[in-house]
């Protein structure tokens, strides 16, 4: 590759990423980003001038060397690439494809400033798919076994990622998942054109060929307690990662009508039973012609773009303004372009169903938008005037609490008023001997690498404790009920943070 | 790898009780170790199959094995019915639920089950037989041909009546008729119904204005009975509760039954599709 000056990089134009075009994709369920060709991936790398102090490093949660790793893109060593990528992420093209990177690396990239930041998040995928086409990921170094055993609840990326730390470390792991399949959120909330199910498996597959040991169709407070855990199966530890499955509704009029569904019923019946190849498989999903969406979240945007494959001619209401939706930024725009009917500053007050309880329409009250409210954000307020719309289905996609199994089943397992796990945030040890938590769990949901950056930090205090390093008696834990969850804890300029931190509350607060 | 968490779900044992319902012993040594009355599964027949739930009539905690009743009622309970003995369902979780709210009362307890049902009232009988309760049964059916479970449920209680529709055993009409009888001889401290919707909500009608404490099995359709998707949501007193998670037992005089009747209607027309599909 010709050596480049810095100005000719800046010059060079951004590499788009190539789509499936909307018409067409629409019809199906196939990933709608095509992926970089080698060629455009150098094209692209090329574009960044290997800054001293980067911009883009301290905004990711797990601090890839993001220039290294498309120094080697750009010299065409894609091997050498995802290898540096590995060094700290372990599930490079899950987060090349979802991660919110216009919240994170790519927002301080010093390219961005002028022009558009380089494509951190395409190279990321294409690496990490380089690698999996090409069959040429190797095992890492696994430590000589500690004879330490640990248990692991949850397949989500907190699970996973908890699970990958711990085996490399020698400890002997056993994943406990609920559903019948790995992958939590990944498989039955982030729909396949967006993350098709065989990047999860592979990595699922990875594990096991480490050593992890899998277990599906267990619930881990009601088949097996906590106390079961640690005394009987003799287990040494546990992590849980048991993310944040309980949806949210609004409270309104209507709300339990045939043909309202939460977001969670919704995805869940197509992405994890297939509901969209019934009668094959044999989990139906209702959907009339006329779906409404609540909530413009990642959530929303999956839910609206879902139905719109289903055949449905699809609205979004949500009650604040476009510009504040909370979808990641790519979402919300590859969603406009799939032919959706947008109605912003519109508040959802009840749900009409007719005598048979099925949904016929959905009355709103428009909003404008008044006094910024704590987040910063201008808040909406009623005008008085309301306005109903004929409609078939509805889905909330309003985000979701934590789930109480857990903590429900065991009470010494501490939690706040919102039944968010409470945690220490440096070591992320809950309130029971020899339990730790991380991911939604613990933050009451926020993204995919958050959660598996708090399931790392979590995994190197598990094998802390296990060498007896740490132990409880050192540990802060709230008590507080009014304590919030964790949201944040990776090391990175105060700024930074705060700014992240708050992208990532106004996401999980996707419907406020 | 062999790991010792994974469960067979074998059928190990299988008896037809009536047409097209059928008795199971299946083999889960996790879920038998801590199910208790009251609680349920939710399984999977084939791994293309639906979700769908399922009460427990019996448990063996040593030999590791669940027994449930499965009545045909459309593609996935028709799939499960044509399985046979060694054969492996694909998919059980549990238990589910809260086990059956109960204790020591002062006066009878009435079990009342329809269908399935009457299975599934049999753990709860025997706990509060076990709590020095005085204990009685009450099974109905159409009619003496579709009388489940009768003599199971009279190892666990003190008395059982049965009622049919046609009067061809027991007496002539429904489980209501049984428990006025009751009534006209004793008090009753506590009544569990579990079975079709017009029975359950019937029986609450009945003991509603005698303020007799009435436990009610919700049926509600379920995906991953967790509390996880809401597709159970059933209006108790005037709020919506997850049958999977606060249930599947409900306080009878406060549930809105018309609500839970529609709800199940819900899919009613797809899952035909689901049977003209395989041709049944
Ligand atoms: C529709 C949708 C779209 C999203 N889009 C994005 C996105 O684009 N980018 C992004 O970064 N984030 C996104 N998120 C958020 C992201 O998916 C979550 O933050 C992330 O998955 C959390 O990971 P986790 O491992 O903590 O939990 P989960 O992924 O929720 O996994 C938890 C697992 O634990 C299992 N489990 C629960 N209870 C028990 C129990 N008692 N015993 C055993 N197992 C149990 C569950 O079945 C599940 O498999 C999205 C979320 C949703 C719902
Ligand atoms: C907590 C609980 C415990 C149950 N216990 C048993 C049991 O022990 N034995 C048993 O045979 N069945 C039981 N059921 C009912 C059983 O789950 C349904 O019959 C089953 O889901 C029907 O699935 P299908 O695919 O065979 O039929 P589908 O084609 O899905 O439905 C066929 C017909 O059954 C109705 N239906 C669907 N779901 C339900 C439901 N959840 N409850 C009642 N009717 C429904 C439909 O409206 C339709 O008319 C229980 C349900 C719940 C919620
Ligand atoms: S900030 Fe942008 S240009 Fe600088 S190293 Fe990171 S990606 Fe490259
Ligand atoms: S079945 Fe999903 S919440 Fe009850």
């Amino acid at each position: 590759m010709a050596d480049l000056s810095n100005k000719e990089r800046m010059a060079l134009p951004m590499v788009e990423m190539p789509l499936h075009p909307a018409e067409e994709r629409v019809k199906n369920f196939d990933e709608v980003p095509i992926g970089y060709s080698p060629e455009q991936a150098q094209q692209e790398a090329q574009r960044c001038i290997q800054c001293k102090k980067p911009g883009c490093v301290p905004g990711c949660p797990v601090g890839i060397d993001i220039p290294g790793f498309i120094k080697f893109i750009e010299d065409g060593d894609y091997a050498g690439a995802v290898k540096r990528i590995r060094e700290t992420n372990f599930l490079p093209a899950i987060c090349g494809r979802v991660c919110p990177q216009d919240k994170q690396c790519q927002i301080d990239c010093v390219i961005g400033k002028k022009g558009h930041s380089v494509e951190i998040g395409s190279l990321e995928r294409f690496a990490a798919d380089y690698e999996r086409k090409n069959n040429i990921r190797i095992l890492p170094d696994i430590a000589p076994d500690t004879g330490k055993r640990v248990a692991v609840v949850g397949s989500g990326p907190a699970g996973l990622t908890a699970a990958y730390e711990l085996i490399r470390n020698g400890h002997a792991v056993t994943v406990f998942e609920a559903f019948h399949r790995p992958g939590g959120v990944l498989v039955y909330g982030i729909p396949r054109f967006r993350l098709p199910l065989d990047i999860i498996d592979s990595d699922v597959k990875f594990l096991e060929d480490m050593g992890v040991e899998f277990v599906y169709n267990m619930i881990i407070g009601k088949v097996l307690t906590l106390d079961d855990l640690l005394g009987e199966e003799d287990f040494d530890a546990v992590f849980i990662g048991s993310g944040a499955g309980l949806p949210k509704l609004l409270g309104i009029k209507g709300e339990n009508g045939n043909g309202v569904y939460s977001a969670n019923d919704y995805l869940t019946r197509i992405y994890l039973m297939h509901g969209n190849l019934f009668p094959e498989y044999t989990t139906p999903i209702v959907q009339g012609k006329r779906v409404g969406v609540i909530g413009a979240g990642n959530t929303g945007m999956d839910v609206i773009r879902t139905a719109k494959r289903l055949g449905g001619d699809v609205t979004c209401y949500y009650r604040r303004s476009h510009d504040q939706a909370p979808a990641r930024a790519e979402e919300l725009r590859h969603a406009e372009q799939e032919f959706i009917n947008w109605k912003f500053l519109s508040n959802p007050v009840e749900i009409i169903t007719d005598e048979n309880n099925n949904v016929t329409a959905i009355k709103c009250e428009k909003m404008k938008l008044g006094e910024p409210d704590r987040s910063g954000r201008k808040k909406p307020v009623g005008t008085g005037e309301f306005f109903v719309d004929e409609i078939d289905t509805i889905v909330f996609s309003l985000g979701c609490n934590v789930n109480p199994i857990i903590p429900s089943t065991d009470k010494e397992v501490g939690i706040n008023r919102w039944g968010i796990v409470m945690v220490d945030p440096k070591t992320y040890q809950t309130s029971k001997e020899g339990v730790f938590a991380g991911g939604d769990t613990v933050t009451g949901g926020s993204t995919v690498i958050l959660a598996m950056g708090q399931a790392k930090v979590a995994a190197e205090n598990i094998d802390k404790y296990l060498k007896g390093e740490i132990s409880w008696a050192e540990a802060k834990v709230p008590t507080d009920p009014d304590s919030p969850g964790v949201i944040w804890d990776v090391e990175m300029p105060k700024k930074k943070k705060d700014k992240i931190m708050k992208e990532n509350v106004d996401h999980r607060t996707a419907a406020s | 790898m062999s790991n010792r968490y994974v469960q067979s779900f074998k059928i190990l044992d299988k008896k037809e009780l009536c047409p097209n319902t059928y008795w199971y012993e299946i083999e889960a040594p996790f879920i038998a170790r801590k199910i208790e009355a009251g609680q349920f599964i939710i399984m999977k027949p084939f791994k293309k199959s639906e979700r769908i739930p399922l009460s427990i009539c019996g448990w063996d905690r040593e030999k590791g094995t669940l027994h449930i009743i499965v009545m045909s009622a459309g593609k996935t309970t028709r799939d499960l019915n044509e399985m046979q003995v060694g054969d492996c369902l694909s998919d059980i979780v549990g238990p589910l639920g809260q086990r059956s709210h109960i204790d020591k009362y002062h006066d009878a307890c009435v079990l009342i089950g329809g269908g399935y049902g009457t299975g599934a009232v049999i753990p709860t009988a025997r706990d509060l037989k076990a709590l020095g309760n005085r204990v009685i049964g009450i099974v109905g059916a159409r009619n003496k041909d579709l009388l489940l479970m009768v003599d199971e449920l009279k190892e666990v209680c003190d008395e059982v009546y049965l009622t049919t529709n046609d009067g061809s055993i027991g007496i002539e009409g429904f489980v209501t008729h049984a428990l006025e009888k009751i009534l006209e001889k004793e008090d009753i401290s506590y009544v569990l119904a579990v079975g079709p919707v017009p029975m359950m909500m019937a029986v609450t009608k009945l003991t509603e204005p005698k303020g007799i404490n009435t436990w009610v099995s919700l049926n509600a359709i379920m995906v991953d009975g967790t509390g996880m998707c809401g597709t159970c949501r059933v209006t108790v007193g005037g709020e919506t509760k997850f049958a999977c998670f606060h249930g599947p037992d409900f306080d009878g005089h406060k549930v809105d039954f018309d609500e839970l009747m529609k709800r199940q209607k819900m899919y009613v027309e797809v899952e035909k599709k689901a049977l003209e599909a395989v041709g049944k």
